[in-house]
């Protein structure tokens, strides 16, 4: 069988990965290597060396706002998780009316960033005028308040759907087995719901942590990093580079900050999925 | 003991209440507002509901659907999306199909290429992706599904891989026996097996490709008038002095309403798909 299928591999494999190659493996390898250069357009790309990198990894604007997207990721990881969670928990004790709530908490997810962000635009600002305080775009702390609020209003959602069918897939003889030797709902939760769920934890802190670190139109569209490049995330940082300055050594700066912040998703991602896969337990 | 059960069931019930209410408040504020009068609109009153004076009707709706485009690019997002789903779903089921029944080294290496296309940031290829695009015509709505597929194909494909494993190899087998070539047996018997796999990418896929922004804002040819909604609507705030907000909210509406008609009508496919596309991954 595997000869048959492997003497029609045109048919099955070529359009695919020439798509493929297209738009993602030759713009990749492009990009690594016009990250060495100064360019403004790729046929006028000079070698430059490193110099891009070293200006990138100097530039106090691109160091602040690795930090504030650190920063972001963590706590907004921490707040999706524990809420999601607890929801879920809720949501799976066969309460009245889980259904719906289920679908309304899920509802965010399906509209997209640029449009949440001038939601919640529209939405904090009045809240913030009519408390008397600056507006978003005139204050940092709001500002990743704000983003924090709106990552949370839809990811949520999300995440609970997973921990939802995580929580449902466990065993019900484990649960009853633990109640008819006395466990309290505390150490059902800690010592058998936990443990159970690992492949959903794992799959969603994966999912909102690189969420945070690639967050873009939500940050263009809510506050587009201001007051003064304060709120800006990565991923905007790297686009402003890119597009909101003219001369020739932009681009390479922008696309070498760009490399650096594929590594740093690519290894973020990898240690973190190795740290809680060593954690799940076999059914 | 079964007394405070219910009890604390009761008091979930109704914090959960009082959250849903909160969680829909947003798109409700914006309904309400697209509805009042473009002079009744400003940053403090967006909470107060649209009274007899400052009620407009449908008024921003109209100007939103006439004005700035809004029909073509209504119309573009739809071309887009749909060819792109269409395609990602036949192209990389195909492809999926292959790495899996395939044992070589070559399927594994593409399998890990493609996983590593999903965590690689879109930054990182924007301005070479687009400079390709436009240099293979691929900037109009028509063609712009071939970057999808490529620039897709990763989740596509390891969705895909992870169902297949648990697709019966004997079936196929029996076809290829039966005298069925192998696309032949992909097409009649692996694609029906593979039937809520489809459903579900289908869901992932469509909502990213409905809301995506910067791939689109970059490489379609907008000297040619070629947009889509959400860049539609990021230019609201850009190309004018002042923000028309009422317009602005108008188009935010109408592109969440198909979405949310949508979504009610095949909510539980779309639940069930996320939750399959996670527990797969």
């Amino acid at each position: 069988m595997e000869k048959a299928i492997k003497r029609f591999w045109p048919v099955f494999v070529i359009p695919t990965f020439a798509a493929f190659a297209i738009g993602f493996i030759w713009p990749f390898l492009q990009g690594l290597y016009l990250s060495f250069c100064r360019f403004i357009t790729i046929d006028t790309a000079q070698w430059n060396g490193i110099q891009n990198y070293i200006y990138a990894l100097t530039e106090e604007s691109f160091l602040h706002s690795f930090w504030f997207t650190a920063l972001f990721t963590v706590v907004s990881t921490i707040c999706i998780n524990v809420a999601a969670f607890a929801i879920a928990l809720a949501l799976t004790r066969g309460i009245k009316g889980t259904n719906v709530f289920r679908s309304v908490f899920f509802m965010p997810n399906l509209i997209g960033g640029i449009v949440l962000g001038y939601i919640w635009n529209i939405l904090l600002n009045c809240v913030l005028t009519l408390l008397g305080k600056p507006l978003l775009s005139l204050h940092a702390p709001y500002g990743f308040i704000g983003l924090l609020i709106l990552m949370c209003w839809q990811q949520i959602g999300y995440m609970m759907i997973i921990y939802i069918a995580g929580l449902q897939s466990i065993p019900n003889d484990y649960l009853e087995a633990a109640r008819i030797d006395g466990a309290s709902d505390r150490q059902i939760l800690w010592r058998i719901k936990i443990p159970n769920v690992m492949p959903s934890i794992t799959i969603c802190m994966f999912l909102s942590l690189t969420n945070g670190f690639k967050l873009f139109d939500q940050n263009l569209a809510l506050t587009n990093g201001e007051p003064g490049h304060l709120t800006e995330m990565l991923a905007l940082n790297i686009y402003n580079t890119f597009y909101g300055r003219s001369g020739p050594s932009w681009r390479g700066y922008g696309q070498a900050k760009a490399v650096i912040f594929c590594v740093l998703v690519v290894v973020i991602s990898v240690i973190q999925l190795r740290a809680t896969r060593s954690k799940e337990v076999q059914q | 003991m079964k007394k405070a059960h219910a009890a604390r069931d009761r008091f979930l019930s109704v914090l959960l209440a009082v959250l849903s209410v909160a969680w829909i408040y947003p798109v409700v504020m914006i309904l309400l507002n697209s509805l009042k009068k473009e002079t009744a609109i400003s940053t403090g009153t967006a909470f107060e509901l649209p009274t007899a004076e400052t009620f407009g009707g449908l008024a921003n709706y109209a100007e939103a659907i006439m004005s700035q485009g809004f029909l073509s690019a209504f119309w573009y997002t739809l071309v887009i999306t749909v060819s792109s789903v269409v395609l990602i779903l036949v192209c990389c089921s195909m492809c999926a199909w292959f790495i899996t029944r395939v044992k070589a080294w070559y399927a594994k290496a593409l399998y890990f290429l493609f996983v590593f296309s999903m965590v690689v940031p879109f930054q990182m290829v924007m301005f070479t992706l687009s400079s390709t695009a436009n240099r293979l015509n691929l900037d109009t709505p028509y063609t712009i599904c071939i970057i999808y597929l490529g620039f897709g194909a990763g989740l596509a494909v390891f969705m895909f891989c992870g169902f297949m494993k648990s697709v019966p190899i004997e079936v196929e087998e029996a076809a290829l026996i039966d005298g069925c070539n192998p696309i032949q047996a992909f097409f009649m018997v692996v694609l029906p097996i593979l039937k809520p796999t489809l459903i579900s990418v289908g869901i992932l896929e469509t909502m990213w490709l409905w809301n995506d922004y910067l791939l689109p804002y970059l490489t379609l040819d907008r000297t040619k008038g070629y947009m889509t909604i959400p860049i539609l609507i990021q230019y609201f705030r850009g190309s004018y002095g002042r923000v028309e907000m009422g317009p602005m909210m108008a188009s935010i509406m109408l592109n969440i309403i198909p979405i949310i008609v949508v979504y009610l009508l095949c909510q539980k496919h779309i639940i069930k798909g996320v939750a399959a596309g996670a527990v797969k991954g």
